[in-house]
């Protein structure tokens, strides 16, 4: 057999496994690999101007795909400056592959010039990783990383490949998949679990889906099969930060997100229900509220890929461990099969219809000032009139609070958002990360002018690969949700969240070859947005909206979800210590 | 404001896990990260082909700790089985101590009859001293450890526990 060396086993590898866009950045320890990519026929790389952009580049590709993102960086500085990626890919289960490169397996240990422990530091912000000190065992564990990337709980695996093994040669054969000695999740859902299941949803009279990242990240077919399971058993739907799009927005059944920011309806619709079925949530912090007046009087049926995240935080009556698809399939199937009708849940309705009739997402408008909400709403319906696909990403912050509540999702894959670890700087590469996969969609990051500064160097990756992002920023000069806790809980001692020296972003867009506009005043929004959407390629828009507005409704840290905040008037005191001490 | 401690239970866990570079410090530092308790750790391989090691763990929670614990470890992509021996039926324990006395006269014959009550064997000693080798459960050492700290306890090394469910099948 013909021998092949690390780097073409590898790049033969990426092949075979169908990737198509590597997001990276080379260096010492890596070169052999580009020069195996170089003018490589299938394969494109995307050269990033910093390896986190990379890592967020491969969630957007990944979360709007549903293909694994694949990463490529050199080894010391290049591997930890990923590490922020990663640790966000295995927050949000986003499929991803890291190849890191490595010193000389001959030098591992010896504090070479550009090592580091990368097996060490990723150990646990990775689902997986491997340090591969043969070429001979290359090809299998890479097959081996892309397989447990993307099944099970989706996650980040790292390779990390030493330099002397990118060169070294060995035999190669395509790795048959075979059997893992340990790793097997489990898909299908026990057969007591389902019919428990069942039984309960036939018998609720005051039902709630809440769904989660987990709908999604299960493929299209578990969307699909949540509108109808919707639909079989009449239940209003509310989903996480994460979920949303899984259930379309423009629903009668759709209650909104809920949780801390979550709407009234839904965070009352939780507290107030008999039954909640989980589909692929987790309970995080941000959505239960004080965890002792969590749902008090309900049932609680949790479906989840990763047994672990199953009485993690609250107890549940049936837990389902099982790909979301797979169990929603058995579930509608059973209750087919049974002859269940719909339970009467007009009582349950009306209740709604009058938690719903607070309007807990209305905001106060002066005519000066740009409220953020507004400038939300209107680039959602200016995006919705064009008629063209349109991916939403974030970063991290009030913008994007206002975001998941005004801008209307109606199929997955379309909101791509840093959930369960908050990364300021992800939205942006992630918008590139989904322009190229998507390059007809619309590919549109909502900013806050702070958190758009921790990757601003990307604006050079999408001139390079001439890729028509919009950077959507709204611009109140303050790091908004640092402030508005501040307000909340520091008595407004607004202590370094001040965006002070900001750029001036039309020029800074424009040094980088975009187009810049900026939009100053209410008269000026529509049109500013229009022209954004209208110009071919990548834009940035310096959005000044009101600089004191503040993130409604709220559940306080501390709180339940019956001790909302509505409106700034509500807010008053001093916190107490314990409430100050959560996060 | 305190912080509150919760009600901990002892339990044994019993893994086996591919025995590959790192399985330890992912263990070990799963365990650190979610902040679990470790009481002791013991690992070696046992098969034949070395593919396979069984690491026992002794730690302590509240049981939905305990069952996070598992759900956590079980997830590890090496790991291949995680039994919670306390939970799972009888089961057998044990530990085995190396324990130093020094000490003359009615001390050296008191810790020489009581190793003998606790069916300890001499595998060192000199004029002054002695090294006791004793098996048994963490009860029975902690016991004999602290009878010899009041004749002259020098040092002592324990292995940690290991176990196995009782009966003919493997877990």
């Amino acid at each position: 057999m013909a021998e092949k060396s690390g780097a073409d086993i590898l790049v033969q590898c990426l092949v075979d496994l169908g990737v198509e866009v590597v997001f990276g950045y080379p260096g010492g320890a890596v070169l052999p690999i580009y020069d195996a990519l170089y003018n490589h026929p299938t394969i494109k790389h995307v050269l990033v101007r910093h390896e986190q952009g990379a890592t967020h580049m491969a969630e957007g590709y990944a979360r709007s795909t549903g293909k694994p993102g694949v990463v490529l960086v050199t080894s010391g500085p290049g591997a930890t400056n990923a590490v922020t990626g990663i640790t966000d890919a295995l927050m949000d289960s986003i499929p991803m592959v890291v190849i890191t490169g490595q010193v000389p397996t001959q030098l591992i240990g010896t504090d070479a010039f550009q090592e580091a422990d990368t097996i060490g530091i990723t150990r646990h912000c990775t689902k997986h990783n491997y340090l591969v000190k043969s070429p001979a065992k290359l090809a299998e564990v890479v097959h081996e990383a892309f397989h447990i990337a993307t099944t099970g709980r989706p996650g980040p695996v790292v390779v990390d490949i030493p330099k002397n093994v990118q060169i070294a040669t060995a035999p190669y054969a395509k790795p048959e998949l075979k059997v893992h000695a340990s790793y097997h999740p489990q898909t299908k859902a026990d057969a007591a679990g389902i019919d428990a299941a069942v039984e309960m949803l036939a018998a609720a009279e005051r039902p709630i889906l809440y769904t989660g990242g987990g709908v999604i990240n299960s493929g299209p077919q578990a969307t699909a099969l949540l509108r109808e399971l919707a639909a079989l058993t009449g239940a209003p739907v509310t989903s996480t930060l994460m979920g949303l799009g899984a259930f379309p927005a423009s629903s009668d059944q759709w209650l909104g997100m809920l949780g801390m920011h979550g709407t009234y309806e839904a965070n009352w619709a939780m507290n107030q229900a008999d039954l909640i079925l989980c589909i692929g949530a987790r309970f995080d912090d941000r959505v239960t509220g004080r965890l002792d007046a969590f749902a008090p009087n309900s049932r609680k049926i949790h479906i989840d890929i990763d047994r672990s995240s199953i009485n993690k935080i609250v107890d549940v009556d049936v837990a389902i461990v099982a790909d979301v698809g797979s169990a929603l399939d058995d579930i509608i199937a059973l209750w087919k099969q049974r002859n269940h009708r719909q339970v009467d849940l007009t009582e349950w309705w009306a209740r709604i219809a009058g938690w719903r009739a607070r309007k807990s997402l209305d905001y106060a408008e002066n005519g000066v000032e740009i409220m953020p909400q507004r400038a939300i709403a209107d680039l959602y319906a200016a995006t919705k009139a064009t008629g063209k696909d349109v991916i939403i990403t974030t970063e991290v912050g009030q913008h994007q609070m206002w975001a998941a509540q005004h801008f209307g999702f109606d199929a997955p894959n379309k909101w791509l958002t840093s959930g369960g670890l908050g990364t300021m700087g992800y939205g942006f590469p992630a918008a590139i990360g989904a322009q190229m996969g998507n390059p007809d969609s619309i590919a549109i990051c909502i900013a806050g002018d702070a958190s758009v500064q921790m990757n601003i160097q990307e604006l050079g990756t999408a001139s390079q690969y001439r890729l028509p992002v919009k950077l959507f920023i709204l611009n109140n000069e303050y790091m908004g949700m640092v402030r508005q806790w501040q307000e909340l809980t520091y008595e407004s001692r607004y202590s370094n969240s001040y965006s002070d020296s900001l750029p001036d972003f039309v020029k800074l867009g424009e040094a980088y070859g975009w187009t810049g506009i900026r939009i100053e005043g209410p008269q000026e929004l529509e049109a500013g947005i229009r022209q954004m959407l209208e110009t071919d390629g990548p834009v940035i828009v310096d959005c000044r909206v009101a600089k004191m507005s503040n993130c409604f409704p709220m559940i306080p840290s501390g709180a339940a979800h019956t001790e909302m905040l509505l409106d700034p008037s509500q807010v008053e005191g001093v916190m107490s210590d314990e409430a100050k001490a959560l996060v | 404001m305190h912080i509150q401690e919760e009600l901990s239970q002892r339990h044994v866990l019993s893994l086996t896990v591919s025995n590959e570079a790192g399985i330890l410090a992912r263990i070990a530092g799963l365990f650190t990260a979610r902040g679990y308790n470790i009481d002791s750790l013991t690992v070696a391989d046992i098969t034949q082909d070395h593919g396979v090691s069984r690491i026992t763990i002794v730690t302590n929670g509240p049981p939905k700790v305990i069952d996070q614990i598992i759900a956590q470890l079980d997830r590890l992509v090496p790991v291949h089985k995680v039994t919670d021996l306390t939970e799972n039926g009888p089961f057998v324990e044990r530990e085995l101590a190396l324990v130093k006395v020094a000490g003359i006269g009615e001390d050296r014959i008191e810790a020489l009859r009581l190793a003998d009550v606790f069916r300890a064997k001499v595998v060192d000693t000199t004029i002054e001293s002695f090294i006791f080798e004793i098996t048994g459960t963490t009860e029975k050492i902690d016991n004999f450890v602290g009878l010899m700290r009041q004749i002259g306890l020098v040092e002592v090394g324990r292995t940690g526990v290991v176990g196995l469910i009782r009966g003919k099948d493997a877990n």
